[in-house]
């Protein structure tokens, strides 16, 4: 991938900060002239069109883009200079509906969301709710990265949150490449952390798993294999365990839309996306099941369309109005970036779907 | 020939369409294509990584396409793609080399 950036595209005043330029951009070219179906007459082919949700399984709540990494492909365009961050009388606005939601499992991601100064707060309030699943996305080195999260790894056992972070590689170099200078060592050092208050051990209760997102422009393999090499590497390496590793593909928009245009693999990368089309996986995409919360309280179908401002198409657009039902049934919102949740096994926050 | 070129990277996605003119023949080699890169006693990966060595040392244009790809998607390192195709490399060589061995017996029978 290109050279690791420093600030998010949003500092750096690019055109594709904007969602509207990157909608364009997938609307258009390949797909305006034909030469590639769009995402939606692929799936009239199956007469899977248009999407519809089933019954809500997860809420995903992202309570901030601020980060402190700046990953070469991260969808949110995370970073330092992110100063969108979820306020306490959204988070109040969440737990009501936290308490109330048939959802089984709550996923609070970011940026770093532990980087949100009532993240804590948060995490032991939502953890009263008895939700069955608690997941935070943590991106390791954030453990690391000061004084004040070193006792996070306690923090997560004491409140049973299930933790998942990224790992795109076992080894230092694939690693760096992408998530920048020095987050291997941290990352192997927060993991061994992890493994020491009890998360990631074969017979533990305290869930760690890891997600690999391939480091270039490339889909992920197997996920099976994938597993028993990082398996294998992190534990001859640095007697790392974990539980399962999650293959996610990553979806054409934000930093990696801007990486592959500016690496002129734009199309050949859209083109293996169509190629891998499977409609089994459309059956199990995550936004049938799943609803993203942005850190203003806006409801979406998908991280990914939070990102690309694609808001739920429903009366209920906002958490202040949540009602399950009336938000169920909607037709979910689509376009190309949604072929990296189709393709080949398919795609999801966990892992692939088929 | 449509093109001034003899190799062009959209043929590879034209490979399946061999089995248009000879479909019994066609059929029968992707099925046995598919199968050996079925997870065996090798892994998927190791038989990727052979497959990449071998596509350098048969100098194969779409093979080396679709295997620098389908090892990367496999998460080999480029440390490792690039012993692989040492080790091809020096088969190759050793290939060529040990048949000095008739030359230099030639040469005795002939001029010793």
């Amino acid at each position: 991938m290109s050279k690791l950036k420093t600030q998010s595209l949003h500092k750096r005043e690019s055109e594709l900060a904007e969602a509207n330029r990157q909608l364009e951009i997938l609307s258009n070219g390949i797909f305006g002239s034909d030469e590639l179906p769009t995402f939606a007459k692929k799936i009239k082919e199956t007469n899977q069109f248009p999407l519809r949700p089933k019954k809500l399984e997860i809420l995903q709540i992202n309570v901030g883009y601020m980060c402190n990494q700046v990953c070469d492909h991260c969808h949110v365009d995370a970073g330092p200079d992110r100063k969108e961050i979820m306020t306490k009388e959204t988070m109040l606005q969440c737990l009501e509906v936290i308490k109330i939601t048939g959802a089984h499992t709550l996923d609070l991601t970011g940026g770093a969301p532990e980087m949100n100064p009532n993240f804590r707060w948060f995490v032991d309030e939502a953890s009263k709710a008895g939700i069955k699943d608690f997941i935070v996305r943590s991106n390791l080195t954030i453990i690391r990265a000061n004084k004040k999260h070193y006792d996070l790894p306690q923090f997560f056992k004491d409140h049973n949150v299930h933790v998942v972070s990224s790992m795109p590689h076992w080894t230092r170099g694939k690693t760096d490449k992408q998530r920048g200078d020095g987050v291997f060592d941290k990352s192997i050092k927060a993991l061994q952390e992890l493994n020491a208050v009890g998360y990631g051990m074969p017979d533990s209760d305290l869930r760690l798993d890891l997600v690999y997102n391939p480091t270039g422009a490339f889909l992920p393999g197997d996920q099976m294999g994938l597993e028993k090499d990082f398996k294998k590497g992190l534990l001859e390496d640095f007697g790392i365990q974990f539980h399962n590793l999650f293959a996610i593909t990553n979806l054409p928009i934000s930093r990696f839309l801007d990486y592959l245009i500016a690496s002129e693999n734009y199309e050949d990368y859209m083109y293996q996306l169509v190629e891998a089309y499977n409609p089994a996986a459309v059956k199990n995409v995550m936004c049938i099941n799943t609803i993203s919360i942005s850190w203003d309280g806006y409801l979406y179908d998908c991280d990914f369309n939070q990102m690309l401002g694609l808001q739920v198409a429903s009366k209920v657009k906002h958490i202040s109005d949540y009602n399950e039902d009336l938000l169920n049934d909607r037709n979910i919102i689509i376009s190309q970036h949604c072929y990296g949740c189709t393709a080949g096994a398919g795609s999801s926050c966990q892992g692939v779907v088929t | 020939m449509a093109s001034n070129h003899y190799y062009d990277p959209a043929d590879l996605k034209k490979f399946g369409n061999i089995t248009e003119w000879s479909e019994e023949l066609g059929t029968k080699f992707f099925d046995y294509y598919g199968k050996v890169f079925e997870e065996g006693a090798l892994t998927a990966r190791e038989k990727s990584l052979i497959a990449l060595a071998v596509a350098h040392t048969e100098q194969c244009p779409y093979c080396i396409d679709a295997y620098t790809k389908d090892t990367l998607q496999r998460g080999v390192t480029k440390e490792q793609m690039m012993e692989a195709v040492h080790v091809g490399a020096a088969i190759k060589s050793g290939a060529a080399l040990v048949h000095s061995t008739m030359m230099m017996n030639k040469v005795n029978k002939l001029d010793g």
